[in-house]
């Protein structure tokens, strides 16, 4: 789960790391009214939606008055803002944040993450702050300073002093000591996935701030983050993969035009390849979980049907837990009250298979059986034009 | 022999009493896994599938000598059952929970290092010896007793996997399910070693997915220290990038975390690869050819 830069701030600003005075608004006139209220003689209005890449997409400015400040907002709010991260479309800006502008002395990178190859949390930090960080760590990686904590004591001061040192901030290393740790320890509180302050400043005034903070949650532990949970913003989500959330199915929409509905994560994704393997798109990924009853699976149907670009359908179930003859039902069932047009392939194995094979023949519906993953994908793939009729090739 | 567990492997099942673990535990026993006990706290000294239930591990260990346990506990409470198992002294802890808080798994494997128990998962199938013992979920009709060792990530594609296997007459020594998530037990290295070592194992089929770079420096050790042919599939070439495919681990981070980067590292190195998911098992079959 992401948060957006401002709740970002908010969480940082508790743990006691400073940020820009600044506050979140949803209107011209309110974005005026801060810029008066933070004083100052610069502001920075900056768009607040999760995808990045925002300041070369235009989505952070910076203005002399109040009055600039309202106007920037005006023309931010309620448009879409499309950057290297987001579709072409582009994310619909429903807020932004208006901060006092910082002098900025220096800028630098910092994250923390979950690194998946030593098991551990990471901090990674840069004196090159500011910039695109990816093309740093490609460019030249030695410029990417790293410390590893060990779980069992935290990240300790010594590790601090290591890193103010690597960029350049050893004469401040005792203040930046204090901060490391704190965001180190909001980062563990609050069961974050990534951390990410780009950039780091030390302003005009000697401050160390956070001018920028990107956060994303381990959705495995919301159960014990109720107060992350409520910064959830679903708009910033797809609708579609929002509903199979509530619906305990796991979806990501994707581009083409076979959809998907497969038990399991790691066959869903095989599946998807299989049909790229024969010259088709999926639509998307759909993982119905272990257990699915056919009101899973008419549910997988509806919210599958909701992409306009679905031109067929393929359900590929490998029964483990699950029993084909539920899934059977549910592909019926769904078939006839959803009254689906679009061609439908069923491949069928494992748990109860005949039964469910059975069902489906018996349905009297046409649906597209297949034999086995290579020709679900085959079939799926030729019925986008109409090249399969009872389940043969024409 | 074969890895992990076998005919004799005495199994504690955590989370005993509770409808999944139940369900599977009877299955487990259907299929001759040695199952001796179960703890559910709170309800030690009653009876459950006509095995004894105990308040704790260290109590089942103690009174059934027990050496594996499958953890069916939700996932909220897994690392604390996995703890438990370990301090009981349980020489292989399986996990089945998907869900785990990844910060849990970070801190629980830093307090476990250096100790001898094996962790499998957590988001795991689990392991399962064909005709002798299982741990997992596994519909266990799909597989048959044979000498193709079998890693994998994911426990459909397992079982897509295997049953290609099978229908070519196939059999497997031994199935390891080590689990989605980005932090698990054990990585798939060290399953390649149990299988190097097996005298009941001739070829390795390693299913991996996109993200991280276990699959690679697996294959790398392999080309090393490997005897017996490697066949490797990676899931989602056609998977996007950033996004979590179902599995908390299956997110391309960066260039070399792509399937396709993957395979190409690891056929590179020698190994066999399958491009298409349905080509498993007449790959192994190529493998096997090559063996003589």
């Amino acid at each position: 789960m992401n948060i957006h830069e401002y709740q970002a701030k908010e969480l940082l600003r508790a743990y006691g790391v400073p940020v820009p005075p600044g506050e979140v608004v949803y209107s011209n006139r309110a974005a005026a009214r801060v810029a008066e209220e933070l004083g100052g003689s610069r502001w920075v209005v900056k768009a607040q939606i999760h995808a990045g890449g925002r300041g070369k997409a235009g989505g952070v400015k910076l203005a002399n008055t109040p009055q600039k400040v309202a106007e920037l907002a005006d023309q931010m709010i309620g448009r879409r803002l499309a950057t290297a991260q987001t579709d072409q479309e582009g994310q619909l800006v429903q807020r932004v944040l208006v901060e006092r502008a910082s002098k900025i002395e220096r800028e630098f990178y910092l994250s923390l993450i979950v690194d998946r190859v030593s098991q551990r949390i990471v901090v990674i930090a840069s004196a090159e702050g500011g910039v695109d960080v990816e093309e740093v760590a490609a460019s030249n990686p030695d410029a990417m300073h790293k410390e590893y904590v060990d779980p069992g004591v935290g990240l300790l001061d010594f590790q601090c002093r290591k890193i103010a040192t690597a960029i350049g901030l050893a004469s401040r290393a005792a203040s930046f000591t204090r901060l490391m740790k704190r965001i180190y320890r909001l980062f563990r509180d609050k069961d974050c996935l990534l951390l990410e302050i780009n950039p780091f400043i030390v302003s005009e005034d000697g401050d160390l701030l956070a001018l920028d903070g990107k956060m994303s949650f381990d959705d495995n532990a919301l159960f014990r983050q109720g107060e992350i949970v409520e910064l959830r913003d679903f708009d910033e989500e797809d609708p579609k993969e929002v509903e199979a959330f509530g619906h305990g199915l796991n979806y990501i929409a994707l581009d083409g035009s076979v959809g998907c509905i497969v038990n399991g994560a790691g066959l869903a994704m095989a599946t998807m390849d299989a049909i790229v393997l024969h010259g088709g798109r999926p639509a998307n990924f759909l993982d119905v979980g272990g257990g699915a009853s056919a009101e899973k699976v008419a549910n997988a149907f509806r919210i599958v049907l909701k992409d306009p670009n679905v031109k067929a359908i393929l359900v590929n179930i490998f029964a483990g837990i699950n029993r084909c003859d539920w899934i059977a039902q549910g592909v019926v069932q769904a078939t006839r009250d959803q009254r689906i047009e679009v061609p439908i392939v069923v491949r069928l194995a494992g748990t109860n298979v005949e039964e469910g094979r059975k069902i489906l023949d018996e349905s009297g519906l046409d649906l597209i059986q297949a034999e086995d993953l290579d020709d679900a994908a085959v079939k799926a793939v030729a019925s986008l034009d109409g090249a399969v009729a009872g389940g043969v090739l024409q | 022999m074969s890895v992990y567990v076998d005919k004799d492997s005495p199994v504690v099942i955590q989370g005993f009493t509770g409808q999944h673990a139940t369900f599977h535990a009877e299955e487990a026993m259907k299929f001759g896994t040695k199952v001796v006990g179960g703890v559910t706290p709170g309800k030690g000294g009653s009876t459950h599938l006509g095995l004894p239930v105990f308040n704790s591990v260290e109590e089942a260990v103690r009174e059934t000598g027990a050496t594996v346990s499958g953890i069916f506990v939700p996932p909220q409470l897994a690392t604390d059952s996995l703890l438990e198992a370990a301090e009981a002294g349980v020489e292989i802890a399986v996990i089945i929970a998907d869900g785990v808080p990844v910060q849990d798994m970070v801190r629980t494997k830093r307090y476990l290092a250096g100790r001898s128990t094996t962790i499998i998962g957590p988001n795991s199938p689990g392991i399962i010896t064909p005709g002798e013992c299982k741990v997992g979920i596994m519909p266990s009709h799909i597989y048959s007793k044979g000498r193709i060792g079998v890693v994998s990530r994911s426990g459909t594609l397992n079982y897509e996997a295997v049953s290609q296997m099978t229908a070519r007459g196939l059999g497997q020594s031994t199935c390891v399910g080590i689990g989605g998530d980005p932090v698990n037990g054990t990585d798939f290295k060290t399953v390649l070693e149990e299988f190097q070592r097996d005298s009941e194992t001739d070829v390795v089929v390693m299913i991996g997915e996109i993200g991280g770079q276990q699959e690679v420096e697996a294959a790398r050790w392999a080309a090393q220290h490997m005897t017996k042919p490697l066949v490797c599939f990676i899931a989602g070439v056609s998977a996007p990038r950033g996004r979590r495919m179902g599995h908390a681990g299956a997110v391309i981070a960066g260039d070399s975390d792509t399937a396709t980067a993957k395979l190409d590292a690891i056929e590179e190195m020698g190994h066999h690869t399958v491009r298409n998911p349905a080509d498993i098992g007449e790959a192994v079959l190529r493998a096997l050819k090559e063996t003589g």
